[in-house]
């Protein structure tokens, strides 16, 4: 068994888990965070993308042992109060899902893929970016128009506040 | 049109909970108790099961119950059927093998079911699975249909001789003699429809919970239609009565058709749940997912066209061999005859058709419906052969469909089809403005001065949608009706509830369907929710696919909505002292029209709940029920044109412009039917270029992860422009023709028409692999 403690959207946790428990596991089972989806096993289909340390990291492919003392994002951590994210709320405006269950890690690498390009993104750089992740419902068309709107609105809004 | 009514481009109301990570799928659900299963599973093609030994995986920590297919069979659970009967030309049934849930005594794929662990926890579940001893005497497997019925082939099912399902025919063959016995041109062709997994990206699970005190089931699980699934596990597997069994369908993360089915582990978790007094959950990974769910396509097809001297069609005569894998699946049957050789009449006038269908067993995963089901093979085959007839006759592919068009409607097609409505033409000038058709030729010279190979191609699809007729599919085989239920609950203070038997996994019903209630009564739609997916909850309904949720489920709605307006207008026209004739319903108040006497909407609903003041004899309340059986199918029909540039060095094709001209009739929100077709082109398009699932000679299936079937990622596609027309349907109260597959069915003509128009060479299969591309390239001399 290994003991980890992590801090997960703001609040600190700690377990005694098996060994071998994925840090996907860990969120879904220990602390019912069930955004966060597994869609393959192969750290192919990025479903299960959370933010750690800052970072988009696929969730299925990490030891929950090795999160330990790291800081976590999870979909259910990425607004704040009541007000969507501009990432959500983008996905929702340019109907950027239909099923949902790619939608969280979606929108974590998005929101990530974002603040990696603060000069902005255009689309070819999107659908590059977007390799880790799949999408059976959408043809990722409004995926990508949706990243693109947030990736604007988030410059204005840096932009903004600078 | 309001802002929210009838053809509003709204934002869904279901994305709040799966954009901010509140979903409930099957596998977030928890019940007090549950454990976890994993199955055994048999790692041969074909083979006998010589023996079972359980009891080292019985003795693994956290283990509750390991059970077999024998224990299963003696506790009476059925086997799984096929429910839709299909007679060979000669008269005789459908030749269906028995498959138990279990397997007993043989195995017939590499993931047939054997054993169920039922233990604490999944990884332990899958610790003791490993203990497991099964002894197999491996047999011979085959694995190509149009091997299987060869002389000395190993037999799949005792039932069935030479693995011969059924040998089945539509249309005339003397006609369509008599036509080619006429013709100044015949075209030959032989296809491949590759076989497809259909991959939504939630995997299937199901959580099945015995309530012993109740002697009551409950079923979660990953369905598009809860309530056949109740049906069948209830008259066809002996798991519970209907009253006694709950099935219920929360958010489902995709289906595509793989979901209509009941598949072993639903039943056998039901049935481990009872057997081990625990609630027991399974959870496909991806590998099982793809060993497992049904897989789709699977077509070898040779297809002849006869001409006359002007270039019209005279014939068509198809012989396909459809390969339904090891078992017969729920609706595996029907996806190769009649939804598929019914549409072998394409857009086009053909005075004689005849096709022949033979279904055959193979030592590989069941095949059924998947997206389009049987309309993209037709598709295929018509599509192909108009470009390739064009190409052979020397004539413009745009102008041999065009001469050929059925342009009087209704149209009768030698294939049963009554198409009801359309505009081929219409289409086929919006999708050649769109993509600027007339200018490819200098698009080519150019992409030719860069060293690229540019190529375009057209198809023109027709699918017949609106799933189904009742009468008419049950004199065709079906075991069930096809209708669908609606109820329409105002509350007292005028909210509303619509409980239907759609099922809603990814379609946007809970927000089109909404807007169909504000369109009639002015309610926000904030005051209107959807509810589906539960068998306690909504009266019998028959599910989503087919593209039928629009053209059927809310038709359904729609004569719900007429029963509870009449009631409405009634109680309105007693309260106003008028003539309930006169009253009209404007911005959510009912009004005397042409006055200012009016009584609000929620105020005329708690008048039929207080009952206090009711025109006599009126029962209080306000809630009705609608069941809609369509008159027809409808007949969604487009043109799509891709332009390809293909790398001839490498044999990369890349997508430069994809155009989609659809006509859906009518549409309730136009953004959510554009997501359907992005996402249907998609997966065409995926079928086309990247994908298909591939067995080795011994059964073993190559491409079971995504390291190794390749699924369409954002830089494979381009984005799409789409248009649409509109031909409203004559056949139900919306005039809706439904969009759901159109995608799926259109595109993949379309994208190997444009690279083999780029190449000069028609012999490509699908997937167009840059390996295939290039060697194609280079055998044409490019």
């Amino acid at each position: 068994m290994s003991d980890v403690s992590m801090t997960v959207n703001g609040k600190r946790v700690s377990a005694a888990v098996e060994d071998r428990t994925l840090l996907v596991h860990f969120l879904r089972e220990n602390l019912g965070l069930t955004g966060t989806h597994v869609g393959c096993d192969t750290s192919q289909c990025g479903a299960c993308v959370v933010h750690v340390d800052g970072k988009a990291v696929k969730s299925c492919t990490m030891i929950a042992a090795q999160a330990s003392g790291s800081t976590i994002v999870t979909i259910e951590g990425l607004a704040e109060g009541a007000d969507l994210h501009p990432v959500q709320a983008a996905f929702k405006q340019h109907h950027g899902l239909q099923c949902g269950f790619c939608t969280p890690g979606m929108i974590m690498a998005a929101t990530d893929m974002i603040a990696r390009h603060p000069e902005g993104l255009d689309e070819a750089t999107v659908r590059h970016e977007l390799e880790g992740n799949i999408c059976r419902c959408t043809g990722y068309h409004n995926i990508v128009k949706a990243i693109l709107a947030a990736s604007e609105t988030m410059s204005k809004g840096a932009a903004k506040a600078a | 049109m309001g802002i929210e009514g009838i053809g509003a481009r709204v934002a869904r109301k279901e994305d709040k909970r799966f954009i901010t990570g509140a979903g409930r799928y099957v596998d977030d659900m928890v019940v007090p108790g549950m454990k976890h299963a994993a199955f055994v599973r048999s790692p041969h093609a074909h083979a006998e099961i010589t023996s079972i030994d359980v009891s080292a995986a019985q003795e693994m920590p956290g283990v509750y119950g390991v059970l077999t297919g024998k224990q299963l069979k003696a506790d009476g659970i059925g086997n799984i059927i096929c429910g839709w009967m299909i007679h060979s030309k000669d008269g005789s049934p459908m030749k269906m093998g028995a498959w138990s849930p279990l397997a007993v005594d043989r195995v017939r794929y590499v993931g047939d079911a054997v054993v169920i662990v039922v233990a604490d926890t999944k990884g332990q579940a899958r610790d003791a699975a490993e203990k497991v001893e099964i002894s197999y005497k491996e047999l011979p497997a085959v694995i190509d249909a149009s091997k299987a019925m060869d002389a000395g082939a190993p037999q799949i099912h005792p039932e069935a001789e030479n693995n011969l399902i059924f040998d089945w025919d539509l249309g005339n063959a003397d006609e369509t003699a008599a036509a080619f016995s006429q013709a100044a041109h015949v075209v030959k062709l032989d296809i491949i429809n590759n076989r497809l997994v259909p991959n939504a990206m939630e995997p299937r699970a199901a959580l099945g919970h015995y309530d012993k005190a109740e002697d009551h089931y409950t079923c979660w699980t990953t369905s598009q239609n809860p309530h056949v699934a109740r049906l069948v596990m209830s008259a066809f597997y002996n798991v519970a009565p209907e009253n006694k069994l709950r099935v219920i369908a929360p958010d489902v993360g995709g289906g595509f058709g793989s979901k209509i089915y009941i598949y072993p582990e639903e039943i056998v978790c039901l049935w481990a749940s009872k057997k081990t007094g625990v609630p027991v959950k399974w959870v496909a990974d991806r590998t099982e997912s793809f060993l497992t769910d049904a897989h789709g396509r699977d077509h070898h097809t040779h297809a002849e066209m006869a001409f006359d001297k002007d270039h019209k069609i005279l014939g068509l005569k198809v012989e396909t061999k459809a390969n339904l894998g090891a078992y017969m699946s729920l609706f595996s049957s029907a996806t190769p005859t009649y939804l598929y050789a019914t549409l072998l009449s394409g857009q086009y006038n053909i005075p004689a058709i005849h096709a022949n269908v033979k279904a055959i067993y193979t030592n590989t995963a069941p095949v059924d419906a998947y997206r389009g089901a049987g309309r993209p093979e037709a598709t295929f085959v018509m599509e192909r052969m108009l470009e390739v007839a064009a190409r052979q006759l020397g004539v413009s592919p745009v102008d041999l469909r065009r001469k050929n068009f059925v342009t009087v409607f209704p149209h009768q097609t030698p294939v049963i089809m009554c198409y009801d409505a359309g505009d081929y033409a219409a289409s086929l000038d919006a999708a050649l403005k769109a993509s600027d058709y007339a200018g490819f030729p200098q698009r080519k010279e150019a992409a030719a001065r860069e060293g690229k190979l540019r190529g375009i191609g057209l198809s023109c699809y027709i699918e017949a949608c609106g799933i189904a007729p009742s009468a008419a599919v049950g004199s065709l085989g079906a075991g069930v009706g096809l209708w669908e239920s609606a109820e329409v609950r105002v509350n007292a203070v005028g909210t509303i509830e619509v409980l239907t038997g759609s099922h809603s996994h990814g379609q946007g019903h809970e927000t089109t369907f909404a807007q169909l209630v504000n369109e009639r009564f002015g309610v926000p739609l904030d005051s209107v929710s959807i509810v589906h997916g539960d068998t306690d909850k909504v009266q019998m309904g028959m599910g989503t696919y087919g593209s039928r949720s629009g053209a059927v489920g809310m038709s359904a709605i729609v004569k719900a909505l007429d029963k509870v307006e009449a009631k409405a207008k009634k109680i309105a026209a007693h309260l106003l002292e008028a003539d309930e004739g006169d009253i009209v319903i404007e911005n959510g108040t009912l009004k005397v029209a042409g006055t200012d006497k009016n009584v609000p909407w929620f105020q005329m609903a708690l008048a039929a709940y207080t009952a206090h003041n009711l025109p006599g004899g009126m029962e209080p309340g306000l809630k009705e029920t609608a069941f809609y059986d369509p008159s027809n199918f409808t007949f969604p029909a487009g043109c799509y044109v891709c332009e390809v540039e293909i790398d001839p060095d490498t044999g990369v094709t890349k997508i430069v412009q994809f155009v989609a001209a659809d006509d859906f009739g009518n549409i309730i929100n136009p953004m959510i039917v554009e997501g359907q077709v992005h996402g249907g082109i998609a997966q065409g398009v995926g079928q086309a270029l990247l994908e298909g699932a591939f067995y080795d000679d011994t059964g073993q299936l190559l491409t079971a992860s995504y390291m190794d079937y390749t699924m369409p990622r954002a830089s494979d596609l381009p984005s799409f422009q789409l248009s649409t027309s509109n031909t409203p349907c004559p056949g139900n109260p919306l005039g809706m023709k439904g969009c759901g597959e159109a995608g799926a069915i259109g595109s993949p003509p379309a994208v190997i028409n444009a690279i083999t128009d780029a190449l000069g060479h028609e012999n490509l299969t699908m997937p167009a692999t840059p390996q295939k591309v290039w060697a194609a390239a280079r055998a044409a001399g490019r």
